[in-house]
Order: structure tokens, then sequence, then C-alpha cells
């Protein structure tokens, strides 16, 4: 189908974008990358009167060291991401969930920011900031303020931004020595949203792991730090019985909803196979 | 632009050629160029981004022509299958897919070289397994990938050698 008809704005700032934002209140919404919103445009699941397209305006692209983190701009492409050496070598976890994201033509127009402000539930990145203790800078009419990842993301499709309010960065503090990281998910075809997912970090002494952070994708209204699961890897050497015993708190802590896709079984099944695969790789 | 707009004129470059065209802002690249331009050879299949038929080049970057406002476009470089198979830039891909017989319907197929020959341009060497990873996002519902992935695989080689019937 095509697109409801809508009007079109492109400011070239960010002072600019938010006036819009504050003119066209309920009706407007902002138009980044487009690979989320424009399908619902097509689809007509959302006819906004007013589009304000970020994608020109200036200051909101690129990846930087700045104040002891990595901050990454809202409009920066997961294409750039998926090249940046800074990514690379200071957010490896990030690095490795791109390659999952949909397909290299999303990934040269879809945008970090948009993915983390539309707040799938099965997106991979929002999950890559929660295990990574990343926060959201936003921009609005009173200023500007910063947002956990653990508070930005409040529900299905929702999040810490208030109206009127752009999200323009996102800041992944630099981890500390010893910390590693893994990424995977499982999903029915290479490209697809995930039915399971998980992003983790951890902190690595020889087999031990300290501080786990194990954020699940695709098992709730939005991307959850499964804490029993954690807890039960806390400070131990791991092994078969370490590994069981955070299944059996996994499966204890998730209540994933069935979709077309996989049932809640399953996907509780899956949840406890990933955890396995991905744990035993932080801890190599 | 700091107006809304539900019209506004756009300037571009498409296949090599200065065009200006007033276009309605609901008005996706892919529609554009087909029912604007008449450069047909972008397909649209779903319309919503899942089957990579409607697949152009805009400064160099493959997108989904469906996902991309012709507004958003304004001042780009696109290219479509007639730019590049006009140019004579993908011959040995175009020869590669009759080779192999890696079209049936030919529906995917604008689109599947496109994407082949940006990943050939990116990877000169890919495996069979990177060839199935970027062609991921284009769906062949007819002839199956396994010829497919065999033709670009064959034109990576004949790159490689350089002795390819270009």
């Amino acid at each position: 189908m095509k697109a409801p008809r809508f009007a079109y704005a492109r400011p070239a700032t960010i002072e600019a974008a938010l006036a819009l934002l504050a003119a066209h209140g309920d009706e407007a919404r902002v138009l980044a990358g487009g690979q989320s919103l424009v399908p619902m445009l097509n689809l007509r699941v959302a006819a906004p009167r007013v589009l304000v397209d970020i994608n020109r305006v200036a200051g909101l692209a690129g990846i930087e060291l700045a104040g002891g983190c990595v901050r990454i701009g809202a409009l920066t492409r997961h294409a750039e991401l998926e090249h940046s050496e800074l990514v690379a070598r200071h957010l490896p976890l990030l690095a490795a969930a791109i390659a999952h994201v949909a397909h290299p033509a999303i990934r040269n127009r879809g945008t970090f920011g948009g993915s983390c402000a539309l707040a799938d539930p099965a997106a991979e990145l929002p999950a890559c900031a929660l295990a990574l203790g990343a926060s959201f800078v936003l921009r609005g009419p009173r200023g500007e303020r910063r947002v956990a990842a653990s508070d930005f993301f409040r529900g299905l499709y929702e999040t810490a931004l208030e109206p009127g309010e752009l999200l323009v960065a996102a800041e992944f503090p630099l981890p500390a020595a010893g910390a590693a990281s893994a990424f995977g998910e499982l999903a029915r075809r290479h490209g697809d949203y995930a039915m399971v997912g998980l992003a983790a970090c951890a902190q690595r002494e020889g087999k031990t792991l300290r501080a786990p952070r194990l954020a699940f994708f695709g098992v709730a209204d939005r991307p959850l730090l499964a804490a029993r699961a954690a807890r039960a890897l806390e400070g131990k050497a791991l092994g078969d019985a370490v590994l069981a015993e955070a299944v059996a708190a996994l499966e204890a802590e998730l209540e994933p909803r069935g979709d077309l896709h996989a049932s809640a079984a399953t996907k509780r099944r899956l949840a406890g196979v990933l955890l396995r695969r991905i744990v035993t790789e932080l801890a190599q | 632009m700091n107006d809304a707009q539900e019209a506004l004129d756009i300037e571009l470059e498409v296949n090599g050629e200065r065009v200006r065209r007033r276009v309605e802002a609901r008005r996706s690249l892919a529609d554009f160029l087909r029912l604007d331009l008449g450069l047909t050879g972008t397909h649209l299949g779903c319309e919503h981004g899942a089957c990579g038929a409607c697949t152009v080049r805009v400064d160099g970057a493959i997108v989904r022509g469906c996902l991309m406002l012709a507004a958003q476009a304004d001042g780009a470089r696109v290219q479509t299958i007639e730019g590049l198979s006009d140019a004579g830039a993908i011959s040995d891909l175009q020869n590669a897919f009759v080779l192999h017989n890696a079209l049936q319907c030919g529906y995917c197929t604008p689109a599947m070289l496109i994407a082949a020959q940006a990943l050939l341009e990116a990877n000169p060497e890919p495996t069979r397994e990177q060839i199935r990873a970027f062609l991921s996002g284009n769906y062949c519902r007819c002839t199956g990938y396994q010829s497919i992935v065999d033709a670009v695989a064959s034109v990576a080689a004949y790159r490689k050698s350089s002795a390819g019937p270009r």
C-alpha cells in the first residue's frame, strides 16, 4: 500500500526540529531512518499529519569518544556502527549485534536512535544499550536530560521520551579492563526480528563472571535484564551445575508471551538455550 | 525547509541526469522512479521493506526504494537498474545470471543484481555464506537461491581473474 497523505518538514537544526514538534504536538512524528515508520505508514498502521524529517539536522550523526563514554548520535546509521573502529574496539557487543539487524540495505538507512526511540521489544540495539548501561540524551523545549537505558524503555513501543522531546544521542560508558561481552539471537530467518535474543556482558576473571548483565529481548514488552539468572552466575566458576542453576533461575523469572513465531513455552526454552550458549562464550 | 508541506520541489541526479519534479510528500522514491520518471526496472513487491525488490542506490549505498520518500532524495545521486545496466557496469553479473539460470520470473532480478554488485564492490571475494547473508534481504520466490549464489560466486571469481565475459 501507499502512505497516507501527510505534510513534510525538513529542519536543519535541533531547535527547528523541536519547534516543529512543539507546533504540531501529537500530530507529528519524527522521521529518522524510516525503516520502521515508513512501513507503518505504507501499511496505514500510522497516519501522522506531519513528518519531521531529522535526516538533515546538523550534529545528530556520528560516533565519538567523549568524557569516558562512546557517544553515538541518534542519526548514526546501523551501517556506520557496523564499520566503526571505535565501536569495534570499545563496544564489541554492539558490533556483534549489528549484523543481526535486518539486511544491508536496511542498515544503510536505519538509525541507532530510531531503533531505540521506537523501542520494539524484539529489537537488538535497545537490549545492547541496557546490557552496557548506556544513557540516552534527550532534548526538549526545557533543555537536555539524560535517562539511563534501564529507565528509558517503559513498555511496548513506549519510552521515557516526553511529547516534544527528541532523542539526540546515547552515551556508553567505556568498559573496564577485563570486560567481556557476547551476543546471540534465534530467528526464523537471517535478518528477521528475533524470537529470543540475548545481549550479555560481565567482568571476567578466569572462568568466573562478575556483575553479569543479561539483557534478553523478544521475551517481554521491553528488553529485560534477567536479574535472577545473573545472581545465579555471580562470582562462580562457570560449569554445568552453575549453568543449570542459571537456566532454572531464568525460567522462573521470564514470563514470555507467545506470538505468531513462537509459543510462550518455546520462547522460555529458547531463552535457556541462548543463556547457555552466550554465557559460555562470555567466559571464554 | 521549516514549514510542513504536502508537496515540494525536488532536484536530484538519476542515472547521471539532473531531474527536477514537484512531488507529493508521501511519494516513495520507488514510486517516484516508476511513475514520475518511467523507470520501471525498480520493482515493488511488498511495499514495507521485506522483499527487497525495490532496491536502488542512493549516494552509492543500496536502500529500499519503498522506505525512502522521494522528498528525502532531494539533492541525492540515485542509480537504478537502468543506469547500472546501460553503463555496462554489471554486464558480467547479468551474463552470469543467464548462464546459471538464476532467474525464472525475473521480478526480483534487478534488485538482486544491484545488491550483488554492492556486495562485490565492498567484498570482492565473498564466501558463499557471505553472499547468502548479504542477499538475505532480497527475496526470490521462484528460482531459489542456489543458482543466484552460484552466479554471484562465479562473477567474484571472474573479476578476480579479470578474465570474465564483460
